[in-house]
């Protein structure tokens, strides 16, 4: 394609790209179920999840990296086992890179999921459950349809948001070209060394078109199934 | 179908103790608001679970609070409409008529699409969306819904409650035609006379929690000591009459078991029988019969009970045949009049006095 973009820049662009699609596609069940549960149910420990789960949005990146790194690290807790039992590695892979991304971009989602939620009024699901729909059907017919516009501008905000995330992926995964160089790691490396500066701002010009067009893309499909769902 | 129920829930300062049956027709659950009819009918649909209960719709359980059955709202099949019909914002007026049929029982007798929306004149509603319909629409639309989910039993809640005059007018007819056309039992809460006197078979009458009285509904209206309860401006009986000729002048001529009766024009057929609701105190009452009068109505009746109260009013069955009417007088003209029980009497009505609303068909 172009070769206004070294092998290696594209790379990182291509890298981001894997990296922010997985992230979202991953979180996005996830954060639809802790939305639902944070705005409908009332349980024991509600707001310690609330707590936990915007924690990303407030904690420096640093120190959401290092937690994943003792974590999820080839000799941490978690990821110690995942390795012996299931041969899964997150550390200083680009599936690493997805992992930190997701979390950092998680409170994002989840929040514009749960006011899509908070906003569908709890009688209409009731409604269905005399029609004879189960909880599940309930679910599936009336609050996923109702919701759409939110889980899409959650996604949207969530690949946005991991397409820039850089502190927790360069804690976790480190600056890998080829394999954990994001572009926003990409953008860094190349401000390191002298005369990099042109060649830094292709990638934030390409950062920038890559973020207008998730914003705007995101506008146009929620207000178009808005429309869809709005009843009129 | 049978439903038999009996409740019993403790509220922050209020008791619910209910305890009665709805057999096969409308039986509409009659109080004011806050006297507890939207809980019984929630708990029947299972919208509410009270402190103690049993409800049977035949011989099926569907809560038994002493053995641990709670069926849950979507295995009641109850056919529930909400107040503000509740219609799936996302879904054309067509998906929401047919929601409730994917979960029906396969093989179970259904109600054909095309008959319910002919039944309720929603045909041209059919692709358009919930948000484009007036609230009379939208509510038959629900109605349509809750039919098609195939109940075996229709709860409404007041379903006219929100509606202005015009619309409510509007629905009535649809919901005699439901009443009459299907063989579906309903539970209809309303604290409105005018639904009870049109629709009811069976009236349950709340106050505070409790049932104050249960039965026929042409019985409970005529009845001395029920119909107060209704409210004593609105006490009124039902009488039974067939439509015999439209005359030129306006009027339709109909016969009741008292004798010929005419009433401002009713667009009904020739050979239509109608439930026609008169107040009480509508009536007028004399020993020898009227002449030189302008109302219309004489009819010829027999006193069967005088129920004195407590201010200066008296209450007055009659009957005719089978039929009874209720007339409102002062203690002093039954004094005057000597009324008694087994008496011969001339019941005066003026035809303008019975509203358009007060006409409906039987059932």
């Amino acid at each position: 394609m172009a070769d206004w973009l070294t092998p290696d820049e594209w790379r990182a662009v291509a890298l981001s790209l894997r990296v922010s699609f997985w992230a979202t596609l991953v979180s996005l069940p996830l954060g639809v179920m802790v939305a639902y549960a944070l705005a409908r149910w009332d349980f024991w420990g509600k707001q310690v999840l609330n707590g936990i789960v915007h924690l990303p949005l407030i904690l420096p990146p640093v120190v959401t990296g290092y937690l994943l790194l003792v974590t999820f690290g080839r000799k941490g807790t978690v990821g110690l086992y995942l390795d012996q039992w299931f041969g899964i590695v997150f550390a200083f892979r680009w599936t690493g890179a997805a992992l930190a991304a997701g979390i950092m971009a998680f409170p994002l989602m989840v929040r514009a999921i749960r006011l899509a939620i908070e906003a569908v009024d709890p009688r209409l699901e009731q409604a269905a459950g005399t029609l004879g729909a189960s909880r599940p059907w309930v679910f599936a017919t009336v609050t996923l349809p109702l919701i759409l516009p939110g889980i899409i501008a959650g996604a949207i905000l969530a690949f946005a948001k991991a397409m820039g995330e850089f502190g927790a992926t360069i804690t976790f995964v480190s600056n890998i070209p080829g394999q954990t160089q994001t572009m926003p790691s990409a953008i860094y490396a190349l401000l390191q060394v002298p005369g990099g500066d042109a060649q830094a701002a292709r990638l934030v010009w390409i950062a920038i078109a890559i973020a207008m067009s998730a914003l705007l893309l995101s506008e146009w499909v929620a207000r178009a199934v808005a429309r869809r769902i709005s009843g009129t | 179908m049978t439903l038999q129920i009996a409740l019993r829930h403790r509220f922050a300062g209020f008791v619910l103790d209910v305890a009665f049956e709805a057999p096969a027709g409308v039986t509409v659950l009659f109080g004011r608001s806050g006297s507890g009819k939207t809980t019984v009918i929630n708990a029947v649909a299972g919208l509410l679970r009270p402190d103690q209960g049993r409800i049977t719709a035949d011989d099926v359980v569907l809560l038994d609070t002493k053995a641990g059955t709670n069926l849950p709202p979507h295995r009641r099949r109850i056919g529930y409409v909400f107040q503000d019909a509740r219609l799936f914002p996302h879904l054309t007026v067509r998906q929401n008529l047919l929601y409730g049929r994917w979960f029906a029982p396969k093989g179970a007798a259904a109600v054909e699409l095309g008959r319910i929306v002919d039944l309720l004149g929603i045909g041209a509603l059919l692709n358009r969306r919930p948000g484009a319909l007036s609230g009379g629409e939208k509510q038959r639309v629900a109605i349509g819904r809750a039919i098609l989910s195939n109940p075996r039993l229709l709860a409404l809640d007041e379903p006219l409650a929100a509606l202005d005059e015009a619309r409510k007018a509007e629905i009535l007819p649809y919901l005699e035609r439901l009443r009459d056309e299907l063989r579906l039992p309903i539970l209809y809460v309303s604290h409105a006379i005018s639904e009870v006197a049109r629709l009811a078979t069976t009236v349950v009458l709340m106050e505070a929690g409790r049932v104050t009285a249960a039965g026929p509904t042409a019985a409970i209206l005529s009845d001395p000591v029920t119909a107060p309860l209704l409210g004593l401006r609105e006490a009124g009986a039902i009488l039974l009459a067939t439509v015999v000729a439209q005359d030129d002048d306006g009027l339709t001529r109909l016969v009741c078991a008292a004798g010929p009766l005419w009433l401002p024009r009713v667009a009904a057929p020739v050979g239509a029988s109608l439930r026609v609701r008169i107040l009480a105190q509508d009536v007028m009452l004399a020993t020898t019969r009227p002449i030189g009068i302008s109302a219309l109505n004489v009819l010829s009746t027999t006193v069967r009970d005088v129920r004195m109260g407590d201010g200066p009013g008296a209450l007055v069955q009659l009957e005719a045949g089978d039929e009874m009417l209720l007339a409102r007088v002062t203690r002093r003209s039954v004094d005057a009049l000597g009324l008694a029980a087994g008496q011969p009497v001339f019941a005066v009505l003026k035809a303008v006095s019975v509203a358009q609303e007060n006409v409906g068909a039987t059932g």
